[in-house]
């Protein structure tokens, strides 16, 4: 809500406001753009506006993107899929890797893996995610792989190069991106993985496990590995805003015709409405996700609770 | 130190300095032991001093195009032109150098005024706890769950949109980003600020009857440092990559000035022919923070070990 208002605010303020883009057009006259204004509720103060734009929300109308002719939902709408495919797949991809990486380095530290792995997470860290994708594509796209006489090249950009759905298609596509988009939260999600079994490797009730004779298998799993994913939890949660920032950054290099895309495009042109339903939706979903992530850890530590 | 027996009433403040000077030693021992870390610091330093002397050193001027090699735009690398040239026939090695400049001095900005603001709401927000502290943090809530790239992706197409300059001014994009960026500042201040205000020196310097913007800035501050300064130094990073990111996809540096960020989004069209353009900024940018992120963490381990 505070947060809807501080970005109407900002993009109220820019230039010529939502009908910018008309402002350009030499076929439109001074005479025009009045009467635009005043059909669509422009002259008012702002704070008529905000609630007339609020309370169209509420009824799931973010209003006409005029980049895209079509309203704003719509557009989404038909960006959805491929957004949530990509940010899907990386998410599922970043916390498998990630806690096995954490997982098999807290169980030897100081060994080779060990160092291998922190190594790793650190140019995780610092590598600029745009660039990542440029080499990627170099490699992978660019030159290919040539393995076993076979020569394998991945297509580096779309969602797909047929008309009609397969498979192999598909997922072709889906690779280089989810690379991309994943790199980031393995790194930091192994080394938060990592640092936090150690912690539960010491805990008492996990001395006691192994003292009682049980398989070292079962401890680990059972045991350790269980407690040590309670605060995971509230790490993802922290870590996810980014995710849509770098969906942005990945979506626009890859041509990826997701939401992260259009709102990319709407940039240029100034696209008001689009640009204020994404950053609000972006917004509702980050929110959206810290609350999950605070039910999901009362319910997996019974030893919070709220008052 | 606390030999003179008589007068320790008055050394309240040097007591907290003693604790301090002592304090730097081990912390600095301890940050010697970590190799890597050190080994960032030196990264660091040569690239502080190649953007420093980066007029001195440099082979050519960045915006030089070399008529040589002009028919030739996107050379490979040779004797004359060490990396290379781009795709305008500029030497690749001097617009990297001027790069590292312009990368450096935003992120060292930006980091500045974050922290400034940062340290500001967040010291009032904790010193003065209660309502001042709910209302000041709702406030950075807000801010923490807007995503920040779109977020600034928008500010900086406003700006540019309306200026009637023709490019976006290095200081607009350090004060957007700098002034989306202090949250996670605030809440770190906030946080040693409510454990600090209960402490003893607190409540003396209180009773001798300074006001609160001495106490706060004079008491308080110099003893919530650490965990600042390590912040900062990780965010230096940060920024760095979020500038490069902005400027490569064309709302952050513009071209003609280079930035490792913007040197990238010219070279991402000519990917397939020169892939060495494409490949030198990015490793400018991945060393850079590497190196900070190493020194940083190892700050963090030498100034507090327990803080992680």
């Amino acid at each position: 809500m505070l947060i809807s208002i501080i970005i109407f605010v900002i993009l109220n303020k820019a230039p010529g406001g939502p009908l910018t883009p008309y402002l350009q057009n030499p076929h439109i006259t001074q005479a025009d753009i009045t009467r635009l204004k005043h059909n669509l509720g422009l002259d008012q103060p702002a704070w008529v506006q905000y609630f007339h734009w609020l309370a169209h929300v509420v009824t799931g109308d973010f209003g006409y993107s005029t980049s895209n002719s079509e309203p704003v939902i719509d557009a989404m709408r038909e960006r959805l899929n491929a957004t949530i495919t990509l940010m899907g797949s990386a998410f599922v991809l970043s916390l498998v890797v990630g806690v096995t990486f954490g997982v098999l380095s807290a169980l030897k530290p100081q060994s080779f893996l060990d160092y291998a792995m922190t190594t790793f997470s650190y140019f995780g860290i610092s590598m600029p995610v745009f660039w990542l994708a440029l080499m990627l594509q170099i490699a992978f796209a660019v030159f290919g792989v040539t393995a076993f006489g076979y020569h394998f090249a991945l297509p580096s950009a779309g969602i797909s190069s047929q008309d009609d759905w397969e498979w192999g298609d598909r997922l072709s596509h889906l690779i280089l991106p989810t690379i991309t988009l994943s790199l980031l939260y393995i790194a930091q999600w192994s080394r938060f993985m990592r640092s936090s079994m150690l912690e539960v490797i010491q805990t008492d009730y996990v001395r006691t496990a192994a003292a009682k004779g049980l398989p070292r298998r079962q401890v680990v799993m059972k045991h350790a590995f269980k407690n040590a994913l309670i605060p995971l939890v509230t790490i993802i949660a922290i870590t996810l805003p980014q995710l849509v920032s770098g969906a942005v950054v990945t979506e626009t290099i890859f041509a990826w015709p997701g939401m992260g895309r259009l709102f990319y495009n709407a940039l240029g042109v100034f696209d008001f409405s689009l640009l204020m339903g994404y950053l609000c939706l972006a917004s509702f979903f980050v929110v959206f996700s810290n609350l999950l992530a605070d039910v999901m850890y009362a319910l997996l530590d019974p030893r919070v609770t709220y008052t | 130190m606390q030999t003179g027996l008589p007068l320790k009433v008055a050394t309240i403040e040097s007591d907290v300095e003693g604790e301090f000077v002592e304090n730097r030693h081990t912390v600095w021992r301890r940050f010697r032991r970590r190799k890597v870390a050190i080994a960032g610091a030196i990264v660091l330093a040569l690239m502080i001093l190649v953007a420093v002397f980066a007029n001195v050193i440099k082979p050519f001027d960045p915006d030089f195009q070399d008529p040589a090699w002009s028919g030739y735009p996107l050379a490979p690398g040779m004797a004359h032109h060490l990396l290379g040239t781009d795709e305008l026939g500029r030497d690749l090695l001097s617009r990297l150098m001027f790069g590292a400049r312009i990368s450096l001095t935003v992120a060292f900005f930006t980091v500045v005024m974050e922290v400034v603001i940062g340290a500001i709401i967040g010291a009032i927000a904790g010193y003065y706890a209660g309502v001042i502290d709910f209302w000041l943090m709702r406030f950075t809530d807000v801010f923490l769950s807007i995503p920040l790239l779109p977020l600034l992706l928008v500010l900086t197409a406003i700006v540019e949109a309306t200026s009637t300059k023709a490019s976006l001014s290095f200081l607009t994009i350090v004060v957007i980003i700098g002034g989306l960026s202090w949250p996670t500042v605030a809440r770190l201040v906030r946080a040693s600020f409510l454990t600090l205000r209960e402490r003893e020196f607190t409540e003396a310097a209180r009773a001798v009857g300074n006001r609160d913007g001495r106490i706060i800035f004079r008491h308080l501050l110099p003893n919530a440092i650490a965990p600042i300064i390590v912040q900062a130094t990780l965010d230096i990073a940060g920024v760095i990559v979020t500038e490069s990111t902005l400027s490569f996809l064309g709302f952050g540096i513009q071209p003609p000035t280079a930035s490792w960020g913007n040197m990238l989004a010219n070279a991402e069209s000519n990917m397939t022919i020169a892939p060495w353009v494409a490949i030198f900024p990015g490793l400018c940018i991945l060393l850079t923070v590497l190196a900070i992120n190493y020194l940083g963490d190892g700050l963090r381990d030498a100034i507090d070990p327990n803080m992680r």
